[in-house]
């Protein structure tokens, strides 16, 4: 016979069963595409626009030649995404650390309402701001370069990092920086040899995903680069012509374009979910 | 080591908040430990603050041997804090976290390991140098917050009710230490607690404050024995003192249930007619012997209505009149709940207050307390 305890924990057991066969569809959904980009990859314009989908082919590596025809023009689009998402990452770190600091530790009536206003930034749609920017950067000269898309980047990307770092920072307690400031510590002092330390599995995961956001910028990559400054969105872009899309060589150089960030954030994805989870969670 | 002396310090949050700690006076002596003590919210932490230096007082001033710090950074204070919840820094050994200020102020490498060893010697925990905070106890992460404090030899300590956290038997522990250690080096602290046990037990003098105003400034016995006020006679001493509302009739003060004879200066205090509070603590209080030979000033009946056995003695809650009171009563006493208990207590043991203003009467203020004692 089967007391209440046990009848508790068998609907809790079925829906335990349907909240992990729920999770495996949506996790299902989100990896398909990725899944059949990187299947299309390694098939031939023919077999890619097939009318009935292929799941079995033979694979080819012929895309992947095509689109790596001029090897230097990739490394070319990758070292302009390296340079700007990784550059914008560390000044967004340097940028955000201290104002960061500031709200967290030394609020003022004004803290919050800062905080929402520098993130509702990020609800404006990029192309609502898109003539002034380019009008800027024609008059200052940083249309197609690295530096100027550096700077959007950067811009781009501190409301959310400020708005993580800060919640990081929220969860050091405030005793702690006063012991600090007690035992003779400069507020700079106090950050590099305490705060920092302290917050780093938060900073990281907050450099990760503005390099991940940042190396997968499109907009203002195709916007205001020709091709000095492109970085490999604007390469993927590249493919499309006017006779219409390859898909095969599409998907091969969006393989190209996503492996390194893919196998970046695969390797640091315990960190990730950590970090993402920190202040929530708390 | 400093005189530290607060002038008129006053602490006022925003422009139109009231004063969190108002009018704070009390110089100390040199190497003195006080205590300051009031329920939460009293101003006692922020007074501390200020000394620190963590908090700026709006008002008076705050001074370490007759110099002015008001404005003075906390890091150039010279001072030591251990704070309630330790603050230990969690990515460093016990060993770093006791170095550290030494380290910023870029003492040489064999002097600071003197240090932090000589303090953990003292402290009993030099086996835990290499260990991180969070694999420590309770208790362990306190020595190491005091340790943290002593390496510096500061010139003030701040301690911000240290043993909170603690469990009982390791508060009693420490508090003992604590003084021990107060006695060896000599140094002025300040110590915050709301527990009164504690400031009997380690302050020698303690400061007793209520809504940001010091109440009562003296020594343990002296706020046990001559509260000057209802508030500090009910705080100091477990169980509360008991108060009993009562009227002026001839040479006798009589109240519902009770009836008392107290000293004849005591008595001019109050007018003929006049209704006072009469306070009794409840250690003071006897089971009352036959008349006429019982000879206590105080009597009062009551009907008992919770027992408590501690062991070496019995709190025993009686309802005399409308007022609740206890008494704590030597042994085991044979009474039994809804029994009609009379107890009695002596003249000296009584204390009387102004029925409004709640201020002692008959006491003489003494000038070292009078200019700060709050009379409502």
């Amino acid at each position: 016979m089967s007391t209440p305890v046990d009848i508790d924990q068998s609907r809790q057991g079925l829906g335990g069963v349907l909240l992990t066969l729920l999770a495996y569809a949506v996790a299902l959904l989100m990896f398909f595409p990725l899944f059949w980009m990187l299947l299309t990859a390694f098939k031939t314009e023919q077999t890619a626009v097939s009318l009935v989908p292929q799941l079995f082919f033979t694979p080819t590596l012929d895309s992947f030649r095509e689109a790596m025809a001029q090897g230097s023009t990739y490394n070319h689009y990758a070292w302009n995404s390296l340079v700007t998402a990784v550059g914008s990452t560390l000044i967004g770190l340097v940028l955000t650390i201290p104002a960061a600091y500031a709200m967290a530790f030394y609020p003022n009536k004004r803290t919050d309402f800062t905080l929402v206003w520098m993130v509702s930034t990020k609800f404006i749609p990029a192309v609502g701001v898109l003539i002034p920017i380019f009008l800027v950067y024609r008059s200052l000269g940083l249309l197609d370069t690295r530096f100027g898309l550096l700077m959007l980047y950067t811009a781009m990307n501190l409301p959310i990092m400020v708005w993580m770092v800060y919640s990081y920072f929220r969860d050091i307690p405030k005793d702690i920086i006063e012991a600090a400031d007690i035992d003779g510590a400069g507020v700079l002092q106090t950050m590099v040899r305490v705060i920092l330390p302290l917050a780093l599995p938060g900073l990281a995961s907050t450099a990760l995903l503005v390099t991940i956001l940042a190396w997968n910028e499109s907009f203002w990559s195709i916007m205001v680069t020709n091709h000095e400054a492109s970085t490999l969105a604007a390469f993927i872009a590249s493919f499309r012509s006017a006779e219409g899309l390859y898909w095969a060589k599409l998907s091969a150089g969006s393989v190209l374009a996503v492996a390194p960030i893919v196998v970046l954030g695969w390797c640091a994805q315990r960190q990730m979910v950590r970090g993402l989870t920190f202040g929530a969670v708390k | 080591m400093a005189i530290v002396e607060l002038k008129s310090v006053s602490k006022r949050y925003g422009d139109k908040g009231a004063n969190a700690v108002e009018g704070f006076d009390l110089r100390t002596l040199d190497g003195e430990f006080i205590v300051l003590v009031g329920p939460s919210g009293c101003g006692k932490t922020t007074t501390m603050r200020m000394i620190a230096g963590l908090e700026l007082n709006t008002g008076g001033e705050i001074l370490f041997d007759e110099q002015d710090v008001s404005s003075v950074p906390a890091k150039h204070r010279d001072i030591a804090m251990v704070f309630q919840s330790y603050a230990l820094y969690p990515h460093m050994s016990v060993y770093d976290n006791m170095a550290f200020s030494l380290k910023l102020k870029k003492l040489d490498k064999a002097k600071i390991r003197q240090r932090v060893l000589e303090a953990a010697k003292i402290l009993d925990i030099e086996h835990l140098l290499d260990r991180k905070p969070r694999a420590l106890s309770g208790g362990q992460r306190q020595r190491v917050a005091l340790g943290r404090a002593i390496v510096r030899e500061p010139r003030v300590f701040l301690m911000d009710e240290p043993l909170s956290n603690l469990d009982a038997r390791l508060r009693v522990e420490m508090r003992a230490e604590i003084v021990k250690l107060h006695r060896r080096l000599k140094v002025t602290t300040f110590y915050v607690t709301h527990d009164q046990v504690e400031a009997m037990t380690m302050g020698e003098r303690i400061v007793v404050m209520r809504d940001g105003k010091i109440q009562q400034i003296g020594k343990p016995n002296e706020l046990y024995d001559s509260p000057v006020n209802m508030f500090v006679a009910g705080f100091i001493g477990t169980p509360s003192m008991n108060f009993l509302k009562a009227t002026r009739r001839g040479a006798r003060i009589d109240g519902e249930g009770c009836g008392f004879a107290p000293a004849q200066a005591l008595l001019d205090q109050v007018d003929e007619g006049a209704a006072v509070w009469v306070g009794v603590r409840p250690e003071h209080l006897r089971p009352a012997r036959a008349e006429p030979a019982g000879g206590g000033a105080g009597r009062l009946s009551g009907r008992v209505e919770v027992i408590e056995p501690l062991g070496a003695v019995t709190l025993v809650h009686l309802r005399v009149g409308e007022t609740r009171i206890t008494a704590q009563l030597e042994g085991r006493p044979q009474v039994e709940v809804d029994d009609e208990l009379t107890l009695e207590c002596d003249v000296e043991s009584l204390h009387l207050f102004d029925l409004e203003r709640e201020h002692s009467l008959g006491l003489q203020a003494t000038p070292r307390t009078e200019s700060s004692v709050a009379l409502g």
